[in-house]
């Protein structure tokens, strides 16, 4: 059986289709939430040398995990839609980017909360800051770039170019720890070699990341069906379910 | 279980402010993104609706 997938790229077959796959991506971020959440507090053990206040790893990690992992996607979403000239893929890469950004700020106010009691320090301009600190603005290029200009076609030609040229920043990030001396720790995880981190602590930031990724899903998902009908704002199916819809959602 | 006490639960080694400043500014952006799409959807319909009834 094959599924014709071309029939989800246009924003009138893909808004109710997205509309039915946001609460269970709800769901499944709240029921990870929960799990990572008791794990990151309740059964993970206190670290022998950061004491407790190691615990902002659960949400520093995985926000800053989110933040690259969204802007390769967001740059893939982008690239797509410059090549195929496909409207959905454009509207994608810019219902992702608010969330990249937030998840950007949240890792580097994190970080820096975490900075200060165990290096003394709130921001220091090594590698790994910077960088993060270059994404967060690449974010915000991209989201003004596109709020600038009028034409919906244009703009997203615009910041797909953008998105596409700040690709580079995000090996950069990652591998900023290897290749320059950071203050910043090393990877937390290494693929190909043993954890240093204990079981628990591994287990609670992999679920918090699981449940930032489906909350990603989720807002991304709510964020193009709003883009669709400011966008098609005079096409039929939006007045049509405008009046059908009421007001509700 | 890690903690002797609820208070020692809150008080996260010294680090509360730290911690808890972290946790919870995570939970407000959550919020605030999630209220300002409901926001930002509902305006959209209305303001369509106005167009298909105008």
């Amino acid at each position: 059986m094959s599924i014709n997938w071309f029939k989800y790229s246009s924003p009138q077959t893909f808004y109710p289709l997205a509309g039915k796959m946001i609460p269970w991506f709800v769901w499944l971020a709240t029921i990870f939430a929960i799990a990572g959440l008791y794990i990151s507090f309740a059964v993970a053990p206190t670290d022998f040398q950061q004491g407790e206040a190691y615990r902002i790893i659960f949400v520093h990690v995985p926000a800053a995990w989110m933040s690259m992992v969204i802007y390769i996607v967001m740059a893939g979403w982008a690239a797509l839609g410059l090549a195929l000239n496909a409207r959905l893929s454009a509207m994608m890469a810019q219902a992702l980017a608010p969330t990249g950004a937030i998840f950007t700020l949240l890792a580097l106010v994190t970080g820096s909360l975490w900075g200060k009691p165990m290096w003394g320090a709130w921001w220091v301009w090594d590698a790994r800051l910077t960088s993060e600190l270059i994404l967060l603005f690449l974010y915000l290029g991209f989201i003004a770039l596109q709020a600038s200009i009028d034409d919906p076609r244009r703009a997203d030609r615009a910041g797909a170019l953008l998105a596409l040229v700040g690709v580079v920043n995000v090996p950069i990030i990652y591998f900023s720890v290897k290749w320059w001396n950071t203050l910043h720790q090393g990877s937390s995880i290494n693929m190909g070699a043993a954890p240093k981190m204990a079981a628990t602590m591994l287990m609670g930031m992999l679920l918090m990341a699981l449940a930032f990724w489906m909350y990603t899903v989720a807002v991304a998902l709510m964020r193009v069906r709003c883009i669709m009908l400011e966008r098609e704002r005079s096409s039929d199916w939006v007045k049509e379910l405008s009046v059908t819809a009421g007001g509700k959602l | 279980m890690q903690w002797a006490s609820w208070s020692a639960f809150f008080n996260m080694g010294g680090y509360a402010f730290y911690v808890w400043f972290s946790f919870g500014l995570t939970a407000l952006c959550v919020a605030w993104e999630v209220i300002s799409l409901r926001k930002r959807s509902k305006a959209a319909l209305r303001l369509s609706k106005i167009l298909a009834q105008g």
